[in-house]
């Protein structure tokens, strides 16, 4: 266990050591992800009985199976015999999961059926006689789902999901997951090496996405001077920042004028690549959400997406990003989607630079993890605000990290 | 066949040593650019890691490569083996053909970055052959951390 004391006062440094500290990390591993409702996949990733996907809670590899009567078991991917991981696929259909070690073999709800030469062989072997099937099922997890988004959890004890969200944060995840049934785009997945915490960071921290991303900036899609807001749960484990686009997005003024690499003349020879289509009640055109503690959903311009984090070692985690749209979506609709989606993702004209910052944050803390970094744009408390000249929602994240990891 | 091969030298040239504002003249007008993974084929899923349905658009990719991504300095390494024509017609040839691309990041050693199979649709234009369709498939689902250039 780790000796790490935050003796700073407030959030408002953040010691570098939480992204370095292995025993920091192994304390997450306990205290995070397995008491969290956790993301782990959309629907229809897994349409029908037998469909199955294996992703990660924290660490834990757990495989997420659709049961024979539509209903949604999360497994861990671990044998009980000799805790091998039953599911080598990342995606499958399956009648049942067999443990190619022994064959023991395992129902799409977790129950253990089969354990060959249960009863020995010829006389000879065979389990005791107090073996019982129904004690060696692989370990489930409590399920929830909301309108298609699937969370998990093996907390024995947590609020339902809905309360778990609060009332300010399940209202925006609903603007998206509104109960229409939804139809994937793809996925893409990405190993950053960098602390899982900065994934959220980032997307806490909309001051960062005014400067760096030269193409949001430019094409107007998320500015400083944007109408804005930044939120929070009554937690501050989730939160929310809410922007609508530009009017006249090209013109530079006082929030370009500190931007060295605003390109007022810059414009796109395929202008089909921001051909936005109003598409939610709202005036917001970027929504970009955080949910404790793997989640983003984001909303930018056509593009839906979830991005799950898996930690990796204090040194990196995986990003997952499902790309979405709804089932009765039209096919220009569908184009949009994809042509849209260049905007995120590894490669993505601005979650690219994203992933760039990152690494070169990890590297960077390491020159002197005993130092702390600096989060005090917009204050020092961790309140909501009218814009996104801020750091606020970072503060607030930090605030319930520290009381979940009694640091 | 030598003439095929000359534009999938050209092609990783430019990329590799540049000038990557070139890099879109080898495709027609209405070309179509796409980086899949073989996850999102096999499923059925529509989507690229880099999706382009015109030159235009592949201007787009080539120039905020250059000047609107901010990216720690690298270097790509194509090769591209295993050359086939699946399929010829009139002044167009469908193409399959093997990449590895291998990445060194400034101050790093180099390493294996993707790799996987081109299908592409070759045509010959005022005497010149461009790319129509140029599908790039990797083998991995996962990048390591940013994909910069295309494939």
């Amino acid at each position: 266990m780790t000796t790490r004391q935050w003796t700073l006062n407030g959030t408002h440094r953040v010691p570098y050591w939480v992204y370095t500290d292995q025993g920091i990390y192994d304390r997450e591993q306990k205290e995070v992800f397995p008491r969290s409702w956790n993301y782990v996949g959309l629907e229809p990733e897994i349409p029908n009985p037998g469909d199955f996907k294996r992703t990660h809670v924290g660490e834990t590899s757990v495989i997420v199976v659709r049961g024979k009567e539509g209903e949604i078991h999360v497994l861990k991917n671990q044998c009980a015999h000799r805790g091998l991981e039953v599911c080598r696929q990342d995606y499958g259909t399956t009648r049942a999961f067999q443990c190619p070690y022994h064959q023991w073999t395992y129902r799409l709800d977790g129950d253990l059926t089969g354990v060959p030469f249960i009863k020995g062989v010829g006389g000879h072997g065979g389990m005791p006689d107090d073996f019982e099937r129904k004690d060696h099922g692989l370990t489930k997890l409590k399920v929830a789902t909301r309108h298609g988004a699937i969370f998990a959890t093996e907390a024995d004890e947590i609020e339902p999901l809905e309360d778990y969200l609060g009332e300010k944060m399940l209202k925006l995840f609903d603007r998206v997951f509104n109960g229409k049934p939804l139809r994937i785009v793809g996925v893409s997945r990405q190993r950053i090496p960098a602390n899982w915490k900065l994934m959220f960071e980032n997307i806490k921290d909309p001051y960062h996405a005014s400067l760096l991303h030269v193409f949001l900036v430019t094409f107007g899609l998320f500015r400083a001077d944007n109408p804005s807001r930044t939120e929070m749960d009554k937690t501050g484990r989730h939160s929310a920042l809410v922007s609508q686009r530009s009017a006249n997005p090209l013109a530079a003024n006082a929030a370009t004028q500190e931007m060295a690499s605003f390109k007022e003349k810059l414009e796109l020879h395929d202008k089909r690549l921001l051909d936005i289509v109003k598409e939610f009640p709202d005036p917001a055109t970027v929504v970009m959400q955080t949910i404790w503690p793997n989640l983003i959903v984001q909303q930018q311009a056509n593009t839906l997406a979830t991005r799950q984090i898996v930690p990796a070692g204090p040194d990196a985690f995986d990003l997952n990003w499902t790309f979405f749209g709804y089932a009765d979506d039209d096919e220009a609709m569908q184009t949009r989607r994809l042509r849209h989606a260049n905007l995120m993702g590894p490669a993505g004209f601005v979650s690219l630079d994203d992933s760039e910052v990152m690494d070169l944050a990890q590297r960077g803390i390491h020159v002197d993890a005993e130092r702390a970094a600096v989060v005090e744009m917009g204050g020092r408390g961790s309140e909501d605000h009218d814009h996104i000249v801020t750091e606020t929602a970072i503060r607030a994240f930090y605030g319930y990290y520290r009381e979940v990891m009694g640091l | 066949m030598l003439e095929i091969q000359a534009l999938y030298t050209r092609y990783a040239d430019l990329i590799d040593e540049g000038p990557i504002a070139e890099w879109p003249t080898l495709f027609t007008e209405n070309a179509v650019y796409k980086i899949v993974t073989r996850e999102n084929l096999a499923r059925g899923w529509a989507l690229a890691l880099m999706s382009c349905d015109s030159r235009a658009a592949i201007e787009d990719r080539a120039y905020a490569v250059e000047h609107l991504s901010m990216t720690i300095p690298r270097r790509y390494r194509h090769l591209i083996s295993g050359f086939a024509v699946t399929q010829q017609g009139t002044n167009a040839w469908h193409v399959t053909a093997n990449f590895a691309v291998f990445e060194t990041i400034e101050g790093q050693p180099t390493v294996a970055f993707a790799a996987g199979r081109y299908k592409d649709v070759i045509v010959r234009e005022d005497g010149t052959l461009r790319f129509q369709e140029k599908i790039t498939i990797t083998d991995a689902a996962s990048i390591k951390n940013s994909l910069v250039f295309p494939l």
